[in-house]
């Protein structure tokens, strides 16, 4: 009752098939050599800071899935809050984005670190649904806390 | 050779703990009732929530007490589930509070993940939580296990049907 009012909702279908692409990338980023798997880091990178800034629908996968997959699909049984979704690509960008900047000035290893613990992420959000950024929110919730304390 | 063994046992970590996750999920904890009932000088009985803290009365039989936050896709089918079950149920209340506002029950009882509900008696007494995604089968599972003195109404709504 206290919790603000729900925006518009999305189908929750959209975000874990999103998250199985993210996931293939991922899977591509540990099994390439040096330079390639850096730019496919790279690109996981911007596809996250895309989907923070303007919601998983607004990224290419979100696209892909609109265009391809719900086409073929039942309408959703239910819709669901946009920002929770969200919440995880912003947390998908802080791990993934710190591989990568670790990565270029000179952290060869943070790259196959931060792909794996995404990967992990991603591969529980597409197949469980579970989306572990979201999980871990009331532990950052407390710990902000205790600071400010 | 390497990375892929790397990435198999990455996908098999993921696969373990995601099961694991699933099978937590709704699991309801109860209190020992015997620390409930017993005069040790700090008795979880003295964790007392009532309409002051939660801004609505109890229920007379239970009250649900929900913390959820902004960024959890579980809370919200936990609250329709909830929700629905306070609406059928006269001696049934359900509060959802966010974590974010009430970081003082979330301390005080020890939260880590949303949702997570506190399953209250009639006297406001924490008598036990449900951890996670909450469907009807768990909730329902979790009222049955009230201590018998605390429900004494309870027979009229466990007939009622209501599918």
């Amino acid at each position: 009752m206290s919790l603000p009012p729900t925006p518009a909702g999305i189908d929750p279908r959209g975000p874990r098939f999103g998250a199985a692409l993210t996931a293939v990338l991922l899977v591509l980023v540990l099994a390439l050599p040096a330079p390639a798997s850096v730019v496919v880091l790279a690109v996981v990178v911007a596809s996250f800071a895309v989907g923070a800034v303007r919601g998983v629908g607004g990224t290419w996968q979100g696209w892909v899935y609109r265009r391809f997959v719900r086409p073929r699909l039942a309408a959703p049984i239910e819709l669901e809050d946009p920002r929770p979704p969200r919440f995880a690509q912003l947390v998908g960008l802080v791990i993934t984005g710190l591989g990568l900047l670790l990565a270029l000035v000179g952290v060869a290893a943070a790259v196959p670190v931060a792909a794996a613990l995404a990967l992990v992420a991603a591969f529980l959000n597409a197949v469980f649904g579970l989306c572990l950024g979201c999980e871990m929110y009331l532990l950052g919730v407390r710990l902000r806390a205790r600071a400010a304390a | 050779m390497d990375r892929l063994v790397f990435i198999l046992v990455v996908l098999a970590v993921a696969t373990a703990a995601g099961l694991w996750w699933r099978s937590r999920n709704g699991r309801y904890t109860a209190i020992d009732p015997a620390l409930l009932t017993s005069d040790d000088p700090t008795p979880p009985g003295s964790d007392l929530l009532g309409p002051a803290q939660l801004g609505s009365p109890l229920g007379s039989r239970a009250t649900f007490v929900q913390l959820s936050s902004e960024v959890c896709a579980p809370c919200r089918r936990t609250h329709a589930v909830l929700g629905a079950l306070a609406a059928e149920h006269e001696d049934l209340a359900h509060v959802d509070l966010d974590v974010a506002e009430h970081l003082d029950l979330v301390r005080r009882f020890n939260v880590l993940r949303t949702p997570t509900t506190l399953v209250l008696d009639a006297q406001g007494a924490v008598v036990g939580r449900l951890s996670g995604g909450t469907d009807r089968h768990h909730a329902l599972a979790a009222l049955s296990q009230l201590p018998a003195s605390t429900s004494p109404a309870s027979t009229t709504t466990a007939t009622r049907s209501h599918s």
